[in-house]
């Protein structure tokens, strides 16, 4: 039984990725389809940044070691639909074209913090293999608590291209902050009983 | 089961036949000023020059009032009531009036006026607006001598827009434009789009349209038209004064604070199709430039 666990999540966090594909193949994005796919690529991004942080909590509440089996792959995919995302703006929104991009992430905070978010991800992603786990050693742990940052600059890269404060962006960051709250908490209780 | 209807279709066809007819014939621009849309250039005219799809035009819109989304106007407004309809004219006039919406289409004509709408967050449509000159219908009333600016106040009806029950906005939303420029033949109070009743998604039963300026200038469902001595505060400016100035006109040279203005994707294109340049004045500059002659519009944004 567990052993279909993990090939079951990929299979699952590869739908979001399916579905737009098939809303491109078959032109069913609505009238401003480039806005689309990077609202839904961005999202899921932030959505598997929740569910890679949820995989410690989640552990300490259920005293199951299975979900630290998903946060590597879980972490992976926030890479992959970042990266979508990065690329539907810079590809598709802008065909590649530097100039005004380049300008974006100068003058726009929005485009600076998100751009910083993947750009921190890839030393995350680049050392996210088992041996490079055995090569950092104590220093990989460190490394890898850059999602922290991540999370809380994904969540205000949303909140900040936002017209007014809506609703939706501040859901993310209230989840992210929960999630970032629990693990101040595990590090106390290990302070406190030694 | 998706229903369309007969009349939904029709229009568009013949509107965009006649837009053929009409360019065969090759009329120059000053005999169609008002109905055409003026271009940068060839190559990117033809993207610009298409009518957006009725349906597009219908089902994707910015109106707060009804929700946030831009699927919302047209889910929640189908049981506005517009009728019936009455608009305040008033303020720094010497004699204010009230007029019904049954005595402004009596009195007034209005007539095709192909304009192009963008929208601050970097999109266009091409517009068949029905519509006259808002000078028109101000010329109802004298504005004193104090009477500088013009204030729009649409509805606020909360029991029939649901968004209104949110603080998205400091409702009812507000919006001004300067005396000049609401006499400008150019701004335009429209009744209708695509030969028909405007749809209450787009505003009904009456709105503005100020085609070289941002869409959120352009107040829907307008109650009241208010002649007033100071620059009134409109709701965006109340939301965000560092992000949205009293004039908004288009200027690909002023960004938003937050984004850049310089291009604009075409509504209801599919993603092969690139953004476009976005022209000083959405283009319409040769008509109202001479409007902020000296003003330094980067200041003044």
């Amino acid at each position: 039984m567990r052993k279909y666990f993990k090939p079951g999540v990929f299979i699952l966090s590869t739908i979001p990725f399916l579905l737009i594909f098939y809303k491109i193949y078959f032109n069913k994005l609505g009238p401003e389809p480039v806005k689309e796919i990077t609202h839904f690529t961005g999202e899921w991004t932030l959505i598997f940044i929740c569910l890679t942080l949820s995989m410690t909590p989640l552990k300490r509440l259920t005293n199951l070691n299975i979900w630290i089996s998903f946060r590597r792959m879980l972490g992976l995919f926030v890479f992959f639909y970042a990266s979508l995302h990065l690329l539907t703006y810079v590809g598709i929104d802008y065909r590649f074209n530097l100039q005004p991009i380049i300008d974006d992430v100068l003058k726009k905070k929005y485009i600076f913090i998100g751009f910083a978010a993947w750009v921190l991800l890839l030393p995350l992603a680049i050392t996210s293999s088992q041996m490079m786990m055995k090569l950092l050693k104590n220093n990989w742990k460190k490394l890898h608590r850059l999602i922290y940052v991540i999370a809380i600059f994904g969540a205000l890269h949303y909140i900040w291209l936002s017209k007014t404060i809506f609703f939706r962006p501040l859901v993310y960051l209230v989840i992210i902050l929960v999630l970032l709250a629990l693990r101040i908490k595990i590090k106390n209780r290990k302070v406190n009983y030694g | 089961m998706k229903k369309i209807k007969y009349s939904e279709i029709t229009p568009e066809k013949i509107y965009k036949n006649r837009r053929s007819f009409v360019k065969s014939l090759g009329y120059g621009v000053s005999s169609l000023a008002l109905a055409t849309i003026p271009f940068a250039s060839q190559s990117q005219a033809d993207d610009r020059n298409e009518l957006t799809s009725f349906k597009d035009i219908t089902t994707y819109n910015n109106y707060y009032e009804f929700g946030t989304s831009k699927s919302d106007p047209y889910v929640n407004s189908q049981n506005f009531k517009t009728s019936p309809w009455t608009i305040s004219i008033e303020g720094e006039v010497e004699k204010p009036i009230k007029i019904s919406m049954e005595e402004i289409t009596e009195t007034f004509v209005s007539e095709e006026r192909i304009y192009r709408l963008r929208c601050v967050e970097g999109w266009s449509m091409v517009i068949p607006w029905m519509g006259f000159s808002l000078s028109k219908l101000l010329s109802k009333v004298n504005p004193t001598s104090k009477a500088k600016y013009v204030e729009f106040e649409s509805v606020y009806d909360p029991e029939q827009m649901k968004g209104q029950r949110y603080p998205v906005l400091n409702w009812p939303y507000k919006e001004g434009l300067r005396i000049d420029e609401a006499m400008h033949p150019l701004t335009t109070v429209v009744t209708g789009l695509y030969g028909k009743k405007l749809p209450n998604q787009n505003g009904a039963p009456l709105r503005i349209f100020i085609p070289w300026k941002y869409g959120f200038k352009s107040a829907k469902a307008i109650v009241k038209i208010k002649f007033v001595e100071k620059m009134p505060t409109s709701s965006w400016m109340w939301a965000s004064p560092r992000e949205y100035g009293f004039y908004s006109n288009v200027n690909p040279n002023v960004d938003h604070p937050r984004w850049s203005q310089a291009t604009e994707r075409i509504i209801g294109k599919d993603i092969w199709v690139p953004r476009v340049k976005t022209l000083m004045f959405n283009g319409y500059g040769d008509e109202v430039a001479n409007l902020y002659t000296g003003m330094d519009l980067k200041k003044y944004f």
